[in-house]
Formats: C-alpha cells, sequence, structure tokens
C-alpha cells in the first residue's frame, strides 16, 4: 500500500524589535541574564502590557508578506498556563481572532511550482528561557526573552516530504529576512519549528493520526526529524499497528524521536480574551502603509534575475537566498555588461570569503559599485582575470577602489605590443623546443611560451595579445 | 493635635496660614493611628519614618497644590517603591514592590504625604474586610461589626479621622460599600478614568481605583489629582479631565434622577427603605426630578459578576508560583509540589474558592456555557443602562442592602457575604462612576445612598451628591465608639 505523508509546520519567528512587545525592554540577544528585565515583563504585581507599535506593525507586514487576509478587528487572550520560564503565568497571545489567515507561500520543488497554504498568523510573546545548573540541583531562569514579541506561523498540511518542508522553511526565512521582519537564526532561536506529520494510503481523504516533533532546532534537523519520522510511522503502519497521536522531541544525539507527552496530558489553556488590552482596529491607510514596507520578494527576484540578467536558475537561487546577497547583485549588475561575470565572482570569491570570515555581505568594506568597477577594468583589458582575483581580495579586506590597488602593486596589464613582442622574442628564443613541438602540430605547447612571458611580466602581459603575437612570431620565423 | 477631619480645603488653609505644617499633620495621623488603630486594625504597614523625612523637608513652606503637605494612605493593592505591598495576602507578607502605582506617583508629585498602607480582604475579595490573610478590621462605629470590604482599612482610617482621605479599590462594591459601612463617601470613578497601573490585578476589567473621603468635596479635589490619561495602562482613557470643584455647583434643578423599579421592588430592609425615601424626598426638595426607570437584567448581575470576577482572577493571580518574589514553600519536593504547596499555604480560603470557580468557568467545554454567556449578561446590563441614561442623568440606589453587619456572622455562608454588593456589582459590569454618600443612620449605624451617572460624567454625580450633602447633615457625622472627638 503505497503511502502518501502529510506534514504541517508551526513555525515561530522572533520579531526585529527594537523593544520588546508589551514592554520597554530591549529586544537583544545574548545579553547578561536578567538584564533587559522590568517590572513588566517580570510580572510584577500590578503592571499591565503596553502593546509596542513596531511589533504590531511587522506582524502585519509579515502576515501581507506571506499573502494573508489582514483582520481589521482583532484581540490579544491570554493562554494560561503554569511554567517557571513564563512570569504572569499566563502568555499574551491571540486565539480565535489572529491577525492574518488564508495566505500561502510558494516554493519551487525541482521543476514544480507548490503552493503551501498559510492557515494563520498571529502575534504573541515569547517566554524565558530555563538554564538547568551544571553542578548543583538547581535551574536558573533568565527572563530576557521574556516578552520578546513573535509571530507564530501555521502552515496548512499541505506539505508532502521532509524535502518540500526544508524548502518551504528556506522560502519563509527568505521572505522574513527580505522584509526586515526577523534575523531568523535558528541557532539563536528566532525561528523555531515544530511539525505535525501523518501518513494515509495514496488517494484516501481523511488524514492519518498525526504525531507532533518538537526541538529540531536546525533546518537539517527538521528534514531529519520529518525523515526518521516517515519511516517510523511507515513501519508501523506496515506492521498493521496503529499510530498514538503524540509530542514528540527530536533528539540529535540519537537521531530518533523521543515521546514527550501523550495526547491524555494535553493542556487546557484556559484561552479568554486579555482584559488589559484593547482590541486592535486597523485603519485600512494602516494596512496599506505596512503593504508598502514589503519589497521586491525572494521568487519574484529570482525570477527577474533570470529573465532580466540571463542568470541561471542555480545562480539565480543562491544569489536571492538573502536578501543582502541579492541587493549586492542587483547593485553591481546594473554597471556591468555582463552580469554573469558579477555572479561568477560573487558566488565564487566572494562568498568563500565572507564564510571563511563568518561576515555578511552587508558588512563587507567593497562596495558594489567598486567591484563593478573592478569587472570593468577586466572587460577593457586594464587587468586580466588572474589579476582581477588577487585585486579582488585586497578590495574586499580594505575596501580600497580597484585602481588604487592596482597602481600600488602596478598591476597594470602590458598591452603595449611592441613591448611584449620584445619579450615574446626572447621567450621563443630561449625555448627551441617549445617552439618546434608547437610547429610539429601540438598546438599546447603555446601555453608554455605564453607562460614563460607572464612569469617575465609578473602576470601582467595581456594574456590575449600575448597568445596572438607568439602564434605570428613563430610563424613568421 | 490637629483634627484630620475638617476637610481638605480647611487642612490647606492651614498649611497656607503657616499656622499649622504638614509636620503637624502627619504627626497628627500617626498619634491618631496610635491612639485608636489598635482597636480598628485599619493599617497593614505605617510608614512612619519616610513620611516624617518628607514633611520635614515641606517644613515651612506655603503649599504649592490642594494635597500638599497633606497625608493620606492607600490600601495595600497599590504598589508603593520600597514599601510592603501585601494586598492583603500571606502570599505576598514580605513583598515590596520595585516600582510605584501610577496613582502613588501622582499622588506623590501633588505632594501627598503617605502614612501607611491599609488592610483589606485578601487581593480584594470580600465585602467585609474578614478576609485579610492578617486581621480583620473593625467598623470604628461598632467594634463589633465589620467595616465592609474589600476597602474596609481605607474606610475605617477615614471615618476614625487616623488620615483625610485614602484610596480604595473598587471591583464590584468594594470603595462605596465599605464607605457608606463607615459613614464616609467612596467614588468609584468610570473604567478608565482612573489608571490601574501598580493596582495588583483582582478583575481587571472591572478594578477602578477612587477615593474614600470626608466629603464630597474632597472625593473631587482626589480625583482630580489621580484621574486622567496614562500611557502606562491601554484601559485608560484619553479625554479630557474636566474641574471637579467647578461642578460643585450645588444647584441640581431640573436634574433627572432615576429610580430603579427593580432595585427597590425587592423586599428591602425597612430600616433602609426609610432612609431611602427620606433622601429622595431631600433630592425633590433640591428641584431633582424623580423618574421611575428599568433596569430588568439586574438580578442576572451578581452571577455574571461571579463569573467574570473569578475567571479574571483566576488568571491574574496565577503568577503567584513562588518562583519570583512573595512567599514560597520551601519543603517541596519538585516544580508541581512547590506550586502546590507555595499557593495552597499562601493563599485563603476565599481566594481558593474564587481562583477554582474561575479556572471551572474559563474551562474548554464550559467556556461557552459561563464566561462567554456571563459576558453576553453583562452587555445586557450595560444596555440596561444605556436605556435608562436616555431619559435620566443619575441613578439612584442604597449603597447596600443594609448597614454593617456583625463580625463573622457572614464569614460561614459567602452567598450571603455575596449579596451585599447586589446595588454595587452592576455598576462595575456596566463600567459606570458612582459615588455613596453618608444618608442617615439606622439603629446608630450609617447607611449610603448611591449615585450612578453615565461613562465619564464624574461631575453630575458629584455635583448631586454634594447637593444631597449640603442639604443633609449625615456626611462629617463621626463614630461613637473610638472616642467621639475625632
Ligand atoms: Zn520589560
Amino acid at each position: 500500500m503505497a503511502l502518501e505523508t502529510v506534514i504541517g509546520l508551526e513555525i515561530h519567528v522572533e520579531l526585529a524589535t527594537k523593544t520588546k512587545i508589551f514592554c520597554n525592554c530591549a529586544n537583544e540577544f545574548g545579553a547578561p541574564p536578567n538584564t533587559h528585565v522590568c517590572p513588566v515583563c517580570m510580572g510584577s504585581p500590578g503592571v499591565l502590557p503596553v502593546l509596542n507599535e513596531e511589533a504590531l506593525g511587522l506582524g502585519i507586514r509579515a502576515a501581507l508578506a506571506l499573502n494573508c487576509e489582514v483582520r481589521r478587528d482583532s484581540k490579544f487572550d491570554r493562554k494560561n498556563y503554569f511554567y517557571p520560564d513564563n512570569p504572569k503565568a499566563y502568555q499574551i497571545s491571540q486565539y480565535d481572532e489572529p491577525i492574518g489567515e488564508h495566505g500561502y507561500v510558494e516554493i519551487m520543488v525541482g521543476e514544480e511550482k507548490r503552493r503551501i497554504g498559510i492557515t494563520r498568523v498571529h502575534l504573541e510573546e515569547d517566554a524565558g528561557k530555563l538554564n538547568h545548573a551544571a553542578f548543583e540541583d538547581a535551574s536558573y531562569v533568565d527572563f530576557n526573552r521574556a516578552g520578546v514579541p513573535l509571530i507564530e506561523i501555521v502552515s496548512e498540511p499541505d506539505i508532502r516530504s521532509a524535502e518540500e518542508a526544508r524548502l518551504f522553511l528556506e522560502e519563509l526565512k527568505a521572505i522574513m529576512q527580505y522584509c526586515l521582519i526577523s534575523d531568523c537564526k535558528m541557532e539563536e532561536g528566532s525561528l523555531r519549528c515544530d511539525a505535525n506529520i501523518s501518513l494515509r494510503p495514496v488517494g484516501q481523504e481523511t488524514l492519518g493520526t498525526k504525531t507532533e516533533i518538537k526541538n529540531m532546532n536546525s533546518f537539517r534537523n527538521v528534514q531529519r526529524g520529518l525523515e526518521y519520522e516517515r519511516s517510523r510511522q511507515a513501519a508501523m503502519l506496515g506492521a498493521g499497528e496503529s499510530i498514538s497521536q503524540q509530542t514528540l522531541r527530536w533528539d540529535e544525539a540519537s537521531a530518533t524521536t523521543v515521546v514527550m507527552r501523550s495526547k491524555e496530558d494535553a493542556h487546557d489553556y484556559r484561552y479568554f480574551p486579555d482584559p488589559d488590552l484593547p482590541r486592535i482596529r486597523l485603519a485600512e491607510e494602516y494596512i496599506e502603509e505596512r503593504g508598502r514596507e514589503i519589497p521586491e520578494l525572494p521568487s519574484a527576484r529570482r525570477d527577474r534575475f533570470e529573465r532580466g540578467y540571463g542568470l541561471p536558475a542555480y545562480d539565480a537561487g543562491v544569489l536571492t537566498a538573502m536578501r543582502s546577497l541579492a541587493d549586492y547583485f542587483d547593485e553591481t549588475a546594473k554597471h556591468v555588461t555582463d552580469p554573469k561575470t558579477a555572479s561568477n565572482l560573487i558566488m565564487g570569491e566572494i562568498l568563500a570569503y565572507l564564510n571563511a570570515a563568518g561576515k555578511d555581505i552587508a558588512n563587507l568594506p567593497m562596495r558594489p559599485r567598486q567591484l563593478a568597477d573592478l569587472i570593468g577594468l577586466v572587460e577593457d583589458g586594464t587587468i586580466s582575470t588572474k589579476i582581477a582575483k588577487d585585486v579582488l581580495k585586497g578590495m574586499m579586506s580594505s575596501g580600497k577602489d580597484a585602481n588604487a590597488i592596482i597602481a600600488e602593486q602596478g598591476l597594470v596589464q602590458i598591452s603595449d605590443e611592441g613591448q611584449l613582442r620584445e619579450i615574446a622574442l626572447r621567450v621563443i628564443a630561449a625555448n627551441p623546443k617549445s617552439v618546434a613541438d608547437y610547429l610539429a602540430g601540438k598546438d599546447k605547447a603555446i601555453g608554455a611560451l605564453v607562460g614563460q612571458v607572464m612569469k617575465e611580466t609578473k602576470g601582467k602581459a595581456n594574456p590575449q595579445l600575448i597568445n596572438k603575437i607568439i602564434a605570428e612570431l613563430i610563424r613568421q620565423a | 493635635m490637629q483634627d484630620l477631619t475638617v476637610g481638605i480645603a480647611q487642612l490647606h488653609d492651614w498649611l497656607k496660614s503657616g499656622d499649622v505644617t504638614s509636620l503637624d499633620l502627619v504627626a497628627a495621623s500617626f498619634a491618631r493611628i496610635g491612639a485608636i488603630d489598635s482597636a480598628v486594625q485599619a493599617f497593614l504597614t505605617v510608614t512612619e519614618e519616610a513620611a516624617l523625612v518628607r514633611a520635614k523637608e515641606n517644613a515651612g513652606k506655603t503649599p504649592d497644590g490642594i494635597l500638599d503637605g497633606i497625608p493620606f494612605a492607600l490600601k495595600d493593592n497599590m504598589a508603593t517603591r520600597g514599601v510592603k505591598t501585601t494586598c492583603g495576602s500571606r502570599i505576598l507578607e514580605e513583598y515590596i514592590p520595585p516600582y510605584s502605582a501610577t496613582v502613588m506617583d501622582r499622588l506623590d508629585a501633588a505632594g501627598g504625604v503617605l502614612v501607611g498602607k491599609l488592610n483589606m480582604d485578601e487581593f480584594a475579595m470580600g465585602s467585609s474586610t474578614e478576609n485579610s490573610g492578617f486581621f480583620p478590621t473593625r467598623n470604628p462605629w461598632n467594634l463589633g461589626t465589620v467595616p465592609g470590604g474589600s476597602s474596609g482599612g481605607a474606610a475605617a482610617a477615614v471615618a476614625s479621622g487616623m488620615v483625610p482621605y485614602a484610596l480604595g479599590s473598587d471591583t464590584g462594591g468594594s470603595i462605596r460599600q465599605p464607605a457608606a459601612y463607615c459613614g464616609v463617601v467612596g467614588l468609584k470613578p468610570t473604567y478608565g478614568r482612573v489608571s490601574r497601573y501598580g493596582l495588583v490585578a483582582y478583575a481587571s476589567s472591572l478594578d477602578q481605583i477612587g477615593p474614600l473621603t470626608r466629603t464630597v468635596e474632597d472625593a473631587a479635589l482626589v480625583l482630580q489629582a489621580i484621574a486622567g490619561y496614562d500611557h502606562r495602562d491601554s484601559t485608560s482613557v484619553n479625554l479630557p479631565v474636566p474641574d471637579y470643584m467647578t461642578a460643585l455647583t450645588g444647584d441640581i434643578r431640573g436634574l433627572r434622577i432615576g429610580l430603579p423599579k427593580d432595585y427597590f421592588a425587592h423586599d428591602m430592609d425597612a430600616g433602609m427603605r426609610k432612609v431611602m425615601d427620606a433622601a429622595m424626598e431631600v433630592l425633590r426638595g433640591l428641584g431633582a426630578e424623580l423618574v421611575e426607570v428599568e433596569l430588568p437584567h439586574t438580578e442576572y448581575a451578581l452571577s455574571a459578576y461571579y463569573l467574570i470576577a473569578p475567571a479574571e482572577a483566576s488568571s491574574n493571580l496565577a503568577r503567584y508560583d513562588g518562583v519570583r518574589y512573595g512567599f514560597r514553600a520551601k519543603d517541596a519536593e519538585n516544580l508541581l509540589d512547590m506550586y502546590n504547596k507555595t499557593r495552597s499555604r499562601g493563599f485563603g480560603t476565599e481566594v481558593k474558592r474564587r481562583i477554582l470557580i474561575g479556572t471551572y468557568a474559563l474551562s474548554s467545554g464550559y467556556y461557552d456555557a459561563y464566561y462567554k454567556r456571563a459576558q453576553q449578561v453583562r452587555t445586557l446590563i450595560r444596555r440596561d443602562f444605556e436605556t435608562a441614561f436616555e431619559r435620566v442623568d443619575l441613578v439612584f440606589a442604597p449603597t447596600a442592602p443594609t448597614t454593617a453587619f456583625k463580625l463573622g456572622e457572614k464569614t460561614s455562608d459567602p452567598l450571603t457575604m455575596y449579596l451585599s454588593d447586589i446595588y454595587t456589582i452592576p455598576v462595575n459590569l456596566a463600567g459606570l462612576p458612582a459615588i455613596s454618600v453618608p444618608c442617615g443612620l439606622i439603629d446608630g449605624m450609617p447607611a449610603g445612598l448611591q449615585l450612578i451617572g453615565r461613562m465619564f460624567d464624574e461631575a453630575t454625580v458629584l455635583r448631586a451628591a454634594h447637593a444631597y450633602e449640603q442639604a443633609t447633615e449625615w456626611t462629617g457625622k463621626r463614630p461613637q465608639a473610638i472616642g467621639g472627638q475625632a
């Protein structure tokens, strides 16, 4: 019996606001424990929440970027549960009136475009963090994260494989980053993903019993966790067993899923409207303004890079994965004749340099205009491609213009035919064997001669010109 | 020693004349507390040291505003930085807030001198102050009776002349009912008129801070100082605050006052009916027009209140878990055990009862039948008042069905206790402003009448209450039980 995999994702994204969602504490990752806290986010008796408008704006921007309908009238609810990282013992969230609903994200699975539905997008606050002490019988709570604004994005069960889940997440991350909604760093917890997965016979409409997987803390682990869970369920169904509805935890060390709780232990969160916060009523103009904040999204940009710049699909995919990279390429490509040269350099030398240095392209001292100038110098023959790569290294670390580096190091290409002819004559005279080989029909032998000229000129000879000159001189001889 | 019951304006005049200093008033307050509070037990904390320091700073300077240099006290559910704020609960017995409530900041900025924090029913749940986690407060008019609640400490402190005024909070009548029981003025402003920031929440959609004072004029003065929008409270309303003193014209000719048929139809206590009838006569005599109105959903108010308030409380009080502040059971074996032991020992019976009711009302499968239904009733009650206010400017009612009852009389029967708030609860559900003004004695104990106004129309409420007060001699009557010299 052929089985179909059905996956739905629940994604939490921390919003890149300056302050927390209901107080004025800084929203910043990595500060010493309990330094970004105040009576409000600590849940002191008597405090009240005040909605951060920036968080609301980003939430709406996210809903719009995910093609959702934005509710003109919504509210916050309290989700009640006890846990030490939850300072009020309730989380302010949105229950039955999320800010956005009925959206979708399109992804490319191979050559096929797939549309994954977005059930809802809602605003809520993050909880603190428990740190379990290593050498004592104690746990410590850090409330820096308590009250950091989140959106929860729930997808429809439209995802059909673990790979699709990963592709969906990558696309979602790119959209969030493009819209400056979040940095979506899974390793810092600013993007977190839980998944529901079930199997059903192909052709069957009703869904099978699902399990929920938590704690998948990288895109790779999401794919691995779902693959593992799919085979586990398939094996059980194959053996005639039934799946029980459970919440599972992905255990990276053993590469398996482990039971956290079963359905019977499900919480009753006793949701009710938060009486401390007025309803959120949105004016049309306000929503339209948020819509205007959305830039060209990754999929549109990919299309434009392919059609407008004539880039291969692969290049377009790599260059649009991050907005900063795509912006950089766009800016460079405007000023060059062949965008593919720019693409090659960015995907090759520049990304390699950035990865090694652990930097983002936005912080690269070399600006796109400078890169375009360098490419121009290759195109007009001022320097060779080989020299260009050396110059590029200098530009990336120093931010200096190509011309400055070329002048400093005397790297201008020698294109003076008289000068090159003189050197070529000397090289030909000193290498009779290569000349003989060439004359005997070994075309490659000319390479050795060109190499000698390059050596004498420290790589500055114009390679096309020197090729031409050597060939002429030998034929004339 | 200065008499602190003479009214805020008189105290201010004394300070202005230079004959009396802030230090004299503060010292008078502490002297009075020292003399009688062992019997009344209104205060949970006195802040003598800080108050004297502040009063000395002020000594010799002419007062800036009307409240400058004048002592006051707060119900112990308003956060005071550096001063214990217990909410009348063992679970917060040692709790010292890191910040101050907006009302505290405003009174502080107006030059007020805090002399202490007042007893209350635990987390403002109760109508007699017998639910205090520490001790019950006594009614200064008869130490064997309750002062009402939950702002019983505030009412008793003002009635016995320990402070010229105090702030209380009113969720279902907790300012007005004790004001009536203790023969003082109690004003519950419109929901949203006074910031709740720093008021430890009982039922957030109903709680409102207001003054307990000797006179209506004093209530107007104190409201003036604490009212107005606060960006830290999203439910506070950004409306201009009128000048309440100019509203006190003494003239209520032509004012239309509604008599809710549904309140008076009850088999009202005979003594209370007599007092109410007399008060109506006074209002008529002043030129007001008394009109019968209907508030047909009144009978459901108590049930709706006892679902909404506990539901919100069950969530509001969940934070007292022993993790960050307050009492924590020391002998817990694990996290769940810590929660259980901390909350079982930290909270009193009535608080636990309401947490359980509220938790149940919000539970999945019961939400629609209880919480949601109660909210629908609340809407109907609000509409009742809206309809009434199309015909009248104010609604008249008793504040409570009876005068103060004996200590212990109702503690074993919470339902009977709940009934003492039957005339005040609908007002909170509708969010309206209302005042309780002394309107006579029944068997030697004070009774209060209640005037309920339109949303944000405290001015008319105060105007009518003031006119009534001027025309009668009930306000300012002094309790004999703790020495008539007050
Ligand atoms: Zn904070």
